[in-house]
């Protein structure tokens, strides 16, 4: 968007921000864009069509998905978060409205969200101090919406190593305080 | 208590956020002969059985689906947990 | 002081002393002790003073379930009341220091309580206190509190942080003695997931404690290499140092694990203790066994303790409590004290009850001296330093009880035995299943183990487990010795005596429950772990009964006390809550905002400026100035909620009381929304962005439960509706542009032609600002101003609100906070939280004609019910005082004039009240009874806990613009 106006990221800072813990890495991630996507009533089966020839994963239940373009979170019944590169894909709402034409309602939802990415040999040690989710047991791809330090966020395991927790943006400070106190405590 | 939620699998009740007796989805309407005391007997009028109860939660911090959850209030063992959008449909409702 | 009660043997490193100081004497004690066994090492026996008559006690347990040695460790921020000795884990540099004695613990004044035990028996509070009332609080209170106390506090805060955390496994075993090492060994070997917890720092149970060898191999070191094996599993996970405190539904167990408290500080970023929450599928209790002692007179001296315990002392720390001793036992077991410490050269009397010898008395008023034995040949003293009573073991079965399940009575072993009927998915095994023998014990934990796994699908292969012990339990029960008029003491922590457990009787409190109370028996922080079973053994005997017809108290979580810190866990001073920060709050910061918590948010309150001394001068000149020419407020708080669908419009005229499928696209719509009980839930304006698009805006305090209850109608109400919904709250920063000069100041940033006639009053749409940024504007006032609301992507609110204060500076614009904006909503009569009160209907705040009756939406059929519709309800109103000086009271009262303020004259009451620097004076909302038939009325004010009159008059809610020209400007 052509504009003179300068962005902030969710921690208030120029750019994103990276915190070593130990064996922790926390990177505050600004490079994706996203919007929900969910079906109107009996348009499912439009949704899942309109989906599958965009290349647009549509996973289910307590799982997320990437695909060449875009990336998806499973949110609830028939609704999903949609992510795409801010770089090609920043008015993503824009981009995904053809696609769906009236079959979804689809909201604009980049600017709602932090995402932090935890990157570190033994992510569980530092998850069971934050929140209630069994992340050894948790499948790749697999992604709960549940509680951080009072706070509702998606925890997206992508893979042993690598766990993203994408929470409210107005507290970004409260939850990176509270993953780096975590971290403290648990390497 | 762990809610065994139909889509997402065992999850605390912690992430729950509890309404009461399932019978609040009967919602008369509202524009029917006899609405008035219809909606009394709806909003104040409930059993409080001990033993099995029907109830509905509503899971906050997790996907929002509302559930019908049939409960035991004696020993609190959970027989069966419904999305309430299914049960509503199944009793009737729709628009 | 020397260790000169230190025999050899034990699991401690005699390479590794630890200095500790307790009551200010230094001595030294050895990696693997307690507190309790470095000082009875040391020759200290007497660790406290008794609870209600300060008697001179000892520890009598080797275990957390020690009602006597309790002490405070630590000083400064970090001491800490009433841990018991027998569980501290020494460290080099440990403080510890007795607890409830005055001047000091050999001589303490309040003893004199011992002299006037005629005067505290069972039910003395009950009695004695009963009245004048007036001197509960100044005379009663501070003298019961000084006498009967337990540790005090530092007063300070805790300088230590707290974890929480979450665990998963299949099979939890609670307890890592015999039963529960063969159960970890044999769940482990099956692949399922296990947590094994232990409340020790050295799992092994009492095979630390004992002397007969595992295959071979002595106790200890079978454990330390069962322990090794398990470590080295990768789905096992040992908590040691850990106490399970509690079973809850489903499986959940508490658990505290104590990770710093065995050092002197915790390290940087460690935590002093964990909550895990341990969520399982099955689980094991296998706590063991507690020995309980038989009641004689004076058995409370220090150096009297359990058998068992003393041959802990002796085995596993290498400390001989006595050189003379004398076992007093009714069964086999505590035979083996007696043999135990005879090998280690000790000299030991035994007094076995089964030959009807009995200890009678005791002697020794800090220490025991001698005791008094009566047997066949008559009755003889005996000069000793320590006695060691064994009254039989009880299964070890708290926990199992904390879904109410009622232990059940075994003869065999006289004890009770775990609940049939105790949390779903726990089974009990070992000791705490009554078997007793080291053999019953590891076989019976590995078939228990076996039998949750197979029900979990697991196949467990059979356990290799080395021979052992097989003594079976003989005991014939002996509770109490029957013989003069002194005192035998039941619960020590409670000072509860024999002799006031006939009292209850007397008093026909015969009931366990009421015996349990009228004594406070097994109500001290122990929980009556070695007492209960004797107080209802007295009883039985008394009524006439058996113990298990008598009936026993069941136990409660937590299984031992529980540091409130860990419960907080990081929830504490800052951290207690987030904060939710608006996209000006870096701006704002650097202005000196002032800012004020509105839920999780902290939102500016106001803004001062060089010079301005109280808030008063800063919310003024904010309100004039936005009046006069523009203000510019951050209103991103306000809930924001995506609605779409081809049935959102339907849905909207539902959820609110009037209609808004009519509104055109590009319009927007004030609505109040209902409850279904026809109070006022929440309000806020709606916008059609599109044909099947809307944004519901809600109050900040409602943003929650507005979605919520939407999820609800949406889901439950009417499944067919085609609406979606999500919150966008987070996703704009919106900010209020209000003043005369607000469309001069916006048109400069706006891209497009925002003149009246292109965006009138009520209008909204997508727009650009400052060269292509994609943003929305409303015009809606909240002031009553011409206002417009603007929002841009959240990471573009921080540039956003410098762009709109540099482009307001040539109309001398201001930002205001939410002190402004109150004042500006009451002036314009505009309702709010203090008016939203959940009590209220839209007729109370003049609103009445909002709600529809030609649709069906919630909360319409029942607000017309006829007491919330009748003559005589609450009305808004606008109030001034008579006298501008005077300034108004929120929370006053209405009286006629001439009326005494009583409740019979009550007409209402103010809601709010702000200053109005516009008109220069106090003014109010109020709900007044008859209200809008009531201008122009002369009463009073009253508010009677500030002590404040005024004389006011009502008149309209509306105190600027009353026909709303400036908005529409």
């Amino acid at each position: 968007m052509a504009n003179r106006l300068k962005a902030l990221t969710p921690l208030g800072h120029d750019a994103p921000e990276t915190v070593t813990v130990g064996p922790l890495t926390i990177t505050e991630n600004t490079s994706f864009a996203m919007a929900s996507l969910a079906s109107r009533l009996g348009r499912e089966g439009d949704v899942a069509k309109a989906a599958a020839a965009a290349g647009i994963p549509l996973p289910g239940p307590g799982m997320s998905a990437t695909g060449a373009t875009y990336g998806a979170i499973w949110l609830g019944a028939e609704q999903w978060m949609l992510d795409a590169a801010f770089a090609t894909h920043e008015d993503i709402r824009a981009a995904l409205l053809p696609l769906f034409g009236d079959a979804a309602s689809i909201t604009e939802q980049t600017d709602a969200w932090v995402r932090f990415d935890l990157t570190a040999p033994d992510l569980p040690a530092l998850f069971e101090r934050l929140c209630n989710l069994d992340t050894r047991a948790l499948p790749e791809g697999g992604t709960t919406r549940t509680v951080i330090e009072h706070l509702g966020c998606y925890v997206v395991k992508r893979s042993a190593t690598q766990i993203s927790v994408i929470g409210p943006r107005s507290s970004a400070g409260s939850l990176h305080h509270a993953l780096i106190t975590g971290a403290k405590s648990a390497y | 208590m762990i809610i065994n939620h139909p889509l997402l699998g065992p999850r605390d009740s912690q992430e729950f956020v509890y309404l009461g007796d399932a019978a609040l989805m009967n919602r008369p309407d509202g524009m029917a002969e006899g609405a008035l005391a219809a909606f009394i007997d709806f909003a104040y009028l409930r059993d409080n059985p001990a033993g099995l109860h029907r109830e509905l939660w509503y899971h906050e911090q997790g996907d929002r689906s509302w559930l019908v959850v049939t409960r035991n209030t004696v020993t609190h063992e959970i027989t069966t947990v419904e999305l309430a959008r299914d049960v509503a449909r199944k009793a009737g409702r729709s628009k | 002081m020397t260790q000169d009660n230190r025999i050899s043997g034990g699991q401690i490193d005699r390479s590794r002393p630890l200095r500790f100081t307790f009551d200010g004497i230094p001595y030294t004690g050895h990696a693997g002790d307690t507190l309790a066994s470095a000082l009875l090492a040391n020759g200290v026996k007497l660790m406290g003073r008794s609870f209600k008559y300060h008697r001179p006690r000892g520890v009598i347990s080797a275990g957390s379930e020690e009602p006597n040695a309790l002490v405070e460790l630590r000083s400064g921020a970090r001491q800490e009341p009433n841990t018991r000795a027998t569980v501290v884990e020494l460290f080099d540099g440990l403080q510890a220091r007795s607890q409830n004695a005055w001047p000091s613990l050999k001589f303490d004044a309040l003893a004199i309580n011992d002299r006037l035990n005629t005067f505290f028996t069972a039910g003395f509070y009950y009695k004695t206190f009963m009245w004048p009332a007036a001197f509960w609080e100044k005379v009663y209170e501070p003298i019961i509190r000084r006498a009967a106390g337990l540790g005090s506090l530092s007063k300070q805060d805790d300088p230590d942080e707290y974890d929480k955390g979450f665990l998963h496994c299949d099979l939890l075993i609670i307890g890592a003695g015999p039963a529960g090492l063969a159960a970890a060994l044999t769940a482990g070997r099956s692949g399922a997931r296990v947590i094994v917890a232990d409340e020790d720092f050295r799992m092994g149970g009492r095979l630390n404690a004992e002397t007969f060898e595992l295959g071979g191999a002595s106790g200890a070191d079978w454990a330390a290499r069962t322990v090794a094996e398990l470590a080295s599993m990768p789905n096992v996970r040992l908590l040691p140092r850990t106490t399970v405190i509690g079973a809850f539904d489903h499986g959940i167990y508490g658990a505290v694990e104590r990770v710093s408290d065995h050092i002197a500080v915790p390290a940087a970023g460690k935590p002093r203790q964990i909550l895990w929450r341990i969520y399982t599928r099955r689980a094991i209790l296998a706590a063991g066994a507690i020995e309980r002692p038989i009641a004689f007179e004076n058995n409370d001296r220090p150096g009297i303790m359990l058998a068992g315990a003393l041959r802990a002392y002796a085995n596993r720390w290498g400390v001989a409590v006595g050189k003379r001793v004398a076992v007093f036992t009714n069964n086999d077991d505590g035979l083996r004290t007696a043999s135990d410490l005879r090998a280690k050269g000790i000299s030991v009397e035994v007094i076995d009850s089964r030959t009807g010898a009995e200890v009678i008395d005791s002697v020794g008023r800090l220490g025991v001296k001698s005791i008094t034995v009566r047997d066949a040949q008559g009755t003889r003293t005996i000069a000793v330093d320590a006695v060691g009573v064994s009254g039989g073991w009880n299964p070890n079965l708290s926990i199992s009880s904390h879904h109410r399940g009622r232990p059940v009575w075994d003869d065999a072993i006289a004890a009770f035995l775990p609940a049939p009927d105790g949390p779903a998915g726990l089974t009990s095994a070992g000791a705490a299943a009554g078997q007793m023998s080291t053999h019953a014990a590891l076989t019976h934990g590995a078939a228990q183990a076996a039998a949750a796994l197979s029900d979990l699908g697991f196949t467990a292969p059979a356990a290799d487990l080395p021979p052992a012990e097989d003594a079976p339990v003989s005991i014939k029960p002996l509770w109490f010795v029957h013989s003069g008029k002194g005192r035998a003491w039941i619960d020590q922590q409670n000072d509860v005596t024999v002799k006031d457990v006939k009292l209850a009787h007397q008093e026909n409190f015969r009931s366990v429950e009421h015996l349990k109370r009228y004594t406070t028996l097994g109500m001290a922080t122990d929980q009556g772990k070695t007492g209960n079973v004797i107080g209802l053994a007295v009883m039985a005997e008394l009524t006439g009964q058996s113990i298990p017809q008598t009936g026993t108290t069941i136990y409660r979580p937590p299984y031992t006390p529980v540091a409130m810190g860990v419960l907080a866990g990081r929830s504490s001073g800052k951290d207690f809550r987030p904060t939710r920060l608006t996209p000006s709050h870096k701006w704002a910061s650097e202005q000196g905002a002032v800012f004020v918590e509105v839920g999780m948010w902290l939102r500016g309150q106001w803004f001062p400026r060089a010079g301005e001394t109280t808030w008063r001068q800063s919310v003024d000149r904010e309100v004039l100035q936005t009046r006069k020419s523009a203000g510019i407020c951050d209103v991103t708080t306000l809930g924001k909620i995506d609605i779409q669908g081809t049935d959102a419009g339907a849905f909207l005229d539902r959820v609110y009381a009037n209609t808004f499928s009519t509104l055109g696209v590009g319009k927007v719509r004030y609505g109040l929304m209902l409850r279904e009980d026809g109070m006022v839930m929440d309000d806020g304006t709606t916008a059609r962005m599109g044909q099947n698009e809307y944004v519901m805006t809600t109050t900040t305090a409602n943003a929650v439960p507005v979605f919520r209850h939407l999820e609800y109608c949406r889901q439950v109400l009417w499944p067919d509706l085609d609406v979606q919904l999500i919150s966008t709250t987070e996703a704009w920063a919106q900010y209020s542009v209000a003043g005369p000069n607000a469309r001069k100041l916006l048109q400069k940033l706006v891209d497009q032609d925002i003149s009246d006639a292109a965006f009138p009053y009520m209008a909204c749409g997508e727009i650009t600002v400052c060269g292509g940024l994609r943003a929305r504007l409303f015009r809606i006032s909240f002031s009553g101003e011409l206002a417009y609301e603007i929002a841009v992507p959240t990471r573009y609110g921080d540039a956003m609100i410098r762009e709109l204060v540099a482009a307001g500076q040539e109309f001398d614009a201001v930002v205001y906070g939410t002190e402004a904006l109150g004042v500006m909503r009451v002036e314009k009569g505009h309702v709010a939280g203090n008016e939203l009160n959940g009590q209220s209907t839209a007729l109370n705040m003049g609103l009445g004609k909002m709600v529809s009756k030609k649709k069906d939406a919630i909360g319409v059929v029942l607000s017309q019910r006829e007491g919330l519709v009748a003559e005589g309800g609450y009305r808004l109103v606008g109030v001034k005082p008579v006298d501008p000086a005077k300034p108004l009271t929120a929370g006053s009262h209405f009286v006629a004039t001439g009326k005494p303020a009583t409740a019979e004259n009550d007409g209402g009451w103010l809601t709010s009240v702000v200053y109005s620097p516009h008109l220069g004076h106090s003014i109010a909302l109020g709900y007044l009874k008859n209200g809008d038939t009531r201008r122009g009325e002369k009463l009073r004010a009253v508010n009677l806990l500030a002590g404040t009159e005024v004389d006011i008059e009502i008149v309209s809610p509306h105190f600027i613009d009353p026909e709303g020209e400036r908005l529409r400007g």
